[in-house]
C-alpha cells in the first residue's frame, strides 16, 4: 500500500498533485491572513489562490510521476546508478505512460501527445467554422467565440506544431546522426511531460470563471492584464510549454554538436539534422522572451507590477516588442523543422542528391540570423515609431531570399531522378512545395508596408497564416509521420487511405485558406464572430470546405491505428533511404546501435555506384541501400 | 552542362504563358473595393505590382514541378537511382540573386508609396478619435472641439489627420474604401492621414480584438463637401468631454515622424 505511493509513477503523482496544490492554497492563505488580508480574493484578474496552486500543481505531478527523482536522489548524496536502464526503452504499451529515457519512447509520446492536441484544436475550429458558416450570431455568443479562436490557436501552435516536430525529431534525429541516445536523456522526459501539463492547463481554462483566456494567441496586454482569470492558465501554461521546448533544443544542440558519429562532419549531417540544430539556435534564444512576457503579464495581473499598465508607469506597446521578438522566430520554429523533412522526403523518393546542399544548410541559417530582425513586421499598424517600418519591411523582404532558395533547391532535386509517388509522404512533400509558396509569396505581400496597413488584422492575415501553418508546417508532418512511420512503429500503413487523406486534405486547405484571401482584402476583420452579410456566400463555402478538411484527418487517426496494429511488417529500410535510421531495424533495437555506425560519405549520395553514407560495424552492412519492394502492401 | 538537356524554350514558354493567364485574370477583379482616398488607387498599383510579380513566381513553380513530375517519375519497377547531380554553382546563384533583386525592387517601391500616403499637406485638418469599449467618439480641435459620438464627418478632397486615443484597450481603426489603418493604443497619441476622395456613407471597422463587443464596434463615417461639412459641425452642441480632453493633452506622442519633420521644414 505504502509502496504504491512512494515508487514514481501515476499514483503518486496524483498524490503529489494534490499536496502540492493544497499546499499552494495553504501558502496564499497563510500569507495573506499574516498580512491582515482576506484569506480569499476574487478579482477578476487576482485569485491568488488559483494562480499559486496553477504553478505547483504541475511541479508536483513531475515530482510524483518521477521526473525528478535522480537528480533528487543525487542532491541528497543517496546512492545512483548513472547507467540504470531500468526507464529505458518500451515493452509493453504501459511504458508508454511512464516517465522513459529512451529517445525513441519519448519520441512516440511526443508525436501521440501533441497528435491529441492536434484533434482537440481541430474540433474547436470545427465549432468556429460552425460559427461563421452565417452571420449573426447562431451557436456560441461573441465571448465565448473569443474564447475558442483563443484555445484553437494556442494549442495549435504551442502543444501541437512545436512538439510535434520536437517529437519526430527526437525520434529520428540521434538515429540520423549514429547516437544512441540524446545527451540528456532525463532532461528529454522531463520536457515530454510538461507538454500534457501545458495543454491540459490550456484547456482547463474552460472551467474558470469567466471561461477560457479569449485575448487571442497574441494575448496584447491591456486586454489580457485586465482579462479573468483564464488568462492566467494561459500565462502559466506557456512557461511550462516553453520550459519544455526550450530543454529540448538545449539536448538537441548538446546532441548535434558532441554525439556525431565518427566520420559525420557538418557537412555530412542530413538536411533535418541541420534544420533542428537551427531551429533549437532560435528555441534557446528567442523562447525566453516570451515566457517573460508572460510572465510579466501575469504579475501584472496578481501583483499589479504595472509593467503594461498605461498611466501607472507602464507600456503598452513594449507587450507587443517583447511579444514578436519571440513569436517572429518562432514561426520559424514551425518551419525550419518541417523544411528539413521535406529535403529527406524528397530526395529519398526522388532518388536524388540534395541540389545544393550546402547552399540549403546556409540557407537555413540565414534564416535564422534574419529572423531576429524583423519583429516589428506585426507592427507596422500598432502605433510604434514610424522610422522603426521600413528597415523592419527591407529585412523580412530579405528573409524570402532563403525561403526562396529551399523552394527552388527542392525542385531541382527533382529534376534527373526517379520520382516515386507511391508513397503517401512525397505526396504530402511535393504539395507542399507549392502551398508553401504561396503562404511565401502572402507574406513577401504583408511585408510590404502600405499593403500591410490596409489588410492587417484582416481574414488576409488568417489567410497567410493557415497557407503557412497548415499548407507549410502540418503537411510537412504529415510527410514525416508517413515516411516515418516504418521506422517508428515496425508496421507499413495504407497507401490508399494515405491517398484519399492526401487529397482531402489538399482540397480542404485550398478550398478553405484560398478565399480568405479575398474576403480579408474585401473589408472584413479576423476574430469576429459576426460579419457583414455580404460575406455570407463565402463563408459558408469556407466552412463546407473547412468540414471536409476536418473530416478527412479522421482517416488519417483510422489509418495510423489500424496499421499501428494490424499493418504489414514493415522491412528495415522500405524506401531505399540512405541516412542511418533507414540501417536499423524497423522499429530500431532498444538501444538503437551494438557499434556506433562509422560514418564515410554525404547523407544523399544516390547514383554513385557503391557510394554510402554509413557503414554499419558487422552484419548490419549487410542491409541493401536500394529500394526494397515491400511484402504484402 | 545538364541544363541543356531541359527544353528550356518550351518551359519558359510555359511560365510565361501560365503567368499571363494569372496575372490577367487576378488583375481583372477588384480585390480591395471601392478606391475612396487618394492612398488607395496607390495601394492598389502596389498590389497589382506584387500580383504580376507573384504570378511570375508562382508560374515558375508550378512548371517546373510539373514538368518534373512529367519528365522525371520512376517507370514501373525501376528501382534505380537519379542522376548524381548535387548541384551546379551559376542556377544557385541566379536563384538568390534574382529573388533579391524582386524583392529590393518591391521593398523600395513600398516605401516610396509610404512616403507618398503619410506626406502631409499644410492645408490638413486634425480630427481626434477616441475609442473605448465599443463605440467611437470623434473630436474636431478646428471647430472648438465640437464632438460626436458613433458618427464622423469629414470633408471630401481635405487631407485629414487622426489623432487617436484610446481609453482602456487596444482598438484599431479601419476604413477598407480608404486603405488606412491604425492602432488606438491607451497612452498614446498614434496618427493617421487620410484624404478621401469621394463622397459617401462607409463604415469605420475596429480590427483589433478588444473583447466580447469587438465585432459590433463599429461607426458610421459620412463623407461631404466641406461647406456641409462645416454645417454639420455648428449644428454638434457637445464639446468633448473633460475625460477625454486629459488623453488628448497627456497622451504621449511616441510617434513625431512624419508630422512633425513636415512641420519642422
Ligand atoms: C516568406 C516568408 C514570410 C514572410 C515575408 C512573412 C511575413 C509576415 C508578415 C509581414 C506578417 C504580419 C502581418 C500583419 O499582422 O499585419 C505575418 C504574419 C504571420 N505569419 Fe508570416 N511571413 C512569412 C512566412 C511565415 C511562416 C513560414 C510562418 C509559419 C510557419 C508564418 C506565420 C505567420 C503567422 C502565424 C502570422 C500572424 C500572427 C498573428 O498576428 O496572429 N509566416 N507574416
Ligand atoms: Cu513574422
Ligand atoms: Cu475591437
Amino acid at each position: 500500500m505504502v509502496a504504491t505511493f512512494t515508487r514514481p509513477g501515476w499514483y503518486r503523482a496524483a498524490l503529489c498533485t494534490v499536496l502540492a496544490a493544497a499546499f499552494g492554497v495553504g501558502l496564499v492563505v497563510l500569507l495573506r491572513s499574516i498580512s491582515g488580508l482576506p484569506a480569499f480574493q476574487s478579482e477578476q484578474t487576482g485569485y491568488p489562490q488559483v494562480v499559486v496552486p496553477l504553478i505547483l500543481a504541475p511541479l508536483g505531478f513531475l515530482l510524483g510521476i518521477g521526473c525528478f527523482d535522480y537528480w533528487l536522489r543525487w542532491g541528497v548524496g543517496a546512492r545512483t546508478i548513472p547507467e540504470d536502464h531500468s526507464s529505458h526503452g518500451a515493452y509493453s504499451w504501459k511504458d508508454y505512460f511512464k516517465v522513459n529515457t529512451d529517445h525513441k519512447v519519448i519520441g512516440v509520446q511526443y508525436v501521440v501527445t501533441s497528435f491529441v492536441f492536434f484533434l482537440i484544436g481541430g474540433l474547436i475550429a470545427m465549432l468556429i467554422r460552425a460559427e461563421l458558416a452565417q452571420p449573426g450570431t447562431q451557436i456560441v455568443g461573441a465571448g465565448t467565440f473569443n474564447g475558442l479562436f483563443s484555445t484553437h490557436a494556442v494549442l495549435m501552435i504551442f502543444v501541437f506544431i512545436i512538439p510535434m516536430f520536437a517529437g519526430m525529431a527526437n525520434y529520428v534525429l540521434p538515429l540520423m546522426i549514429g547516437a544512441p541516445d540524446m545527451a540528456f536523456p532525463r532532461l528529454n522526459a522531463l520536457s515530454y511531460w510538461m507538454l500534457p501539463l501545458a495543454g491540459i492547463m490550456f484547456l482547463a481554462s474552460f472551467l474558470a470563471p469567466g471561461g477560457a483566456f479569449d485575448a487571442g494567441w497574441t494575448g496584447y496586454a491591456p486586454l489580457s492584464t485586465g482579462a479573468p482569470l483564464g488568462q492566467s492558465f494561459f500565462n502559466i501554461g506557456v512557461q511550462f510549454a516553453g520550459f519544455s521546448s526550450i530543454f529540448t533544443a538545449l539536448n538537441f544542440l548538446v546532441t548535434i554538436i558532441t554525439m556525431r558519429a565518427p566520420g559525420m562532419t557538418f557537412w555530412r549531417m542530413p538536411l533535418l539534422v541541420w534544420a533542428n540544430l537551427s531551429t533549437s539556435l532560435l528555441v534557446v534564444a528567442a523562447t525566453p522572451f516570451i515566457s517573460g512576457a508572460q510572465f510579466m503579464v501575469l504579475l501584472d495581473r496578481v501583483l499589479h507590477t504595472n509593467f503594461f499598465q498605461f498611466g501607472a508607469g507602464g507600456d503598452v506597446i513594449s507587450y507587443q516588442h517583447i511579444f514578436w521578438f519571440y513569436s517572429h522566430p518562432a514561426v520559424y520554429i514551425m518551419i525550419l523543422p518541417g523544411f528539413g523533412i521535406i529535403s529527406e522526403v524528397i530526395s529519398v523518393h526522388a532518388r536524388k542528391p540534395i541540389f545544393g546542399y550546402r547552399l540549403m544548410a546556409l540557407a537555413l541559417i540565414g534564416i535564422v540570423v534574419l529572423s531576429y530582425s524583423v519583429w516589428a513586421h506585426h507592427m507596422f499598424v500598432a502605433g510604434m515609431f514610424s522610422w522603426l517600418r521600413v528597415p523592419m519591411m527591407l529585412t523580412t523582404l530579405l528573409i524570402a531570399v532563403p525561403t526562396g532558395i529551399k523552394i527552388f533547391s527542392w525542385l531541382g532535386t527533382l529534376y534527373f531522378g526517379k520520382i516515386h509517388t507511391k508513397s503517401t509522404a512525397m505526396l504530402f512533400a511535393l504539395a507542399m512545395i507549392v502551398t508553401f509558396t504561396i503562404g511565401g509569396i502572402s507574406g513577401v505581400m504583408l511585408g510590404m508596408v502600405p499593403f500591410d496597413i490596409h489588410v492587417s488584422d484582416t481574414y488576409f492575415i488568417v489567410a497567410h497564416i493557415h497557407f503557412v501553418l497548415f499548407g507549410g508546417s502540418v503537411f510537412t508532418i504529415f510527410a514525416g509521420l508517413y515516411h516515418w512511420f516504418p521506422k517508428m512503429t515496425g508496421r507499413m500503413y495504407d497507401e490508399r487511405l494515405g491517398r484519399i487523406h492526401f487529397w482531402g486534405t489538399l482540397i480542404g486547405t485550398w478550398g478553405t485558406f484560398i478565399p480568405m484571401h479575398w474576403v480579408g482584402m474585401d473589408g472584413m476583420p479576423r476574430r469576429v464572430a459576426d460579419y457583414a452579410a455580404q460575406f455570407g456566400n463565402w463563408n459558408l463555402m469556407i466552412s463546407c470546405f473547412a468540414f471536409l478538411l476536418g473530416a478527412v484527418q479522421l482517416i488519417f487517426v483510422y489509418n495510423m491505428i489500424v496499421s499501428w496494429r494490424f499493418g504489414p511488417k514493415a522491412p528495415a529500410n522500405p524506401w531505399g533511404g540512405k541516412s542511418i535510421e533507414w540501417l536499423v531495424s524497423s522499429p530500431p533495437p532498444v538501444f538503437n546501435f551494438d557499434e556506433i555506425p562509422r560514418v564515410v560519405g554525404g547523407p544523399y549520395e544516390y547514383g554513385i555506384p557503391g557510394a554510402r553514407h554509413a557503414i554499419m560495424p558487422g552484419e548490419g552492412a549487410e542491409i541493401p541501400v536500394t529500394r526494397e519492394t515491400v511484402v504484402g502492401s | 552542362m545538364f541544363t541543356n538537356r531541359l527544353p528550356i524554350a518550351k518551359l519558359a514558354g510555359a511560365v510565361v504563358a501560365l503567368a499571363a493567364v494569372i496575372s490577367a485574370v487576378m488583375l481583372s477583379i477588384n480585390w480591395d473595393g471601392a478606391e475612396d482616398s487618394t492612398a488607395a488607387p496607390k495601394i492598389d498599383n502596389l498590389l497589382n505590382i506584387m500580383i504580376v510579380l507573384s504570378s511570375i513566381v508562382f508560374a515558375i513553380v508550378v512548371v517546373a514541378l510539373a514538368y518534373a513530375l512529367i519528365a522525371f517519375r520512376a517507370k514501373p519497377g525501376d528501382e534505380s537511382d537519379g542522376e548524381p547531380i548535387h548541384g551546379n554553382t551559376r542556377l544557385e546563384i541566379a536563384w538568390t540573386l534574382i529573388p533579391t533583386i524582386i524583392v529590393l525592387f518591391s521593398g523600395g517601391w513600398s516605401w516610396k508609396v509610404l512616403n507618398e500616403i503619410e506626406e502631409t499637406d499644410p492645408n490638413h485638418m486634425t480630427v481626434s478619435v477616441f475609442s473605448q469599449q465599443y463605440a467611437w467618439s470623434f473630436g474636431y480641435p478646428g471647430k472648438e472641439y465640437a464632438y460626436s459620438q458613433g458618427v464622423l464627418h469629414v470633408p471630401v478632397n481635405r487631407q485629414i489627420v487622426f489623432k487617436m486615443h484610446s481609453q482602456d484597450v487596444i482598438h484599431s481603426f479601419w476604413v477598407p474604401q480608404w486603405r488606412i489603418k491604425k492602432d488606438n493604443v491607451p497612452g498614446i497619441t498614434t496618427t493617421a492621414v487620410v484624404t478621401p476622395t469621394k463622397t459617401g456613407t462607409y463604415q469605420l471597422i475596429c480590427t483589433e480584438l478588444c473583447g466580447f463587443g469587438h465585432a459590433s464596434m463599429r461607426a458610421k463615417v459620412i463623407v461631404q463637401s466641406q461647406s456641409a461639412f462645416d454645417k454639420w459641425v455648428e449644428g454638434l452642441k457637445e464639446k468633448v468631454p473633460p475625460d477625454l480632453m486629459v488623453s488628448v493633452k497627456q497622451d504621449t506622442e511616441t510617434n513625431p515622424e512624419p508630422l512633425e519633420r513636415a512641420v519642422a521644414e
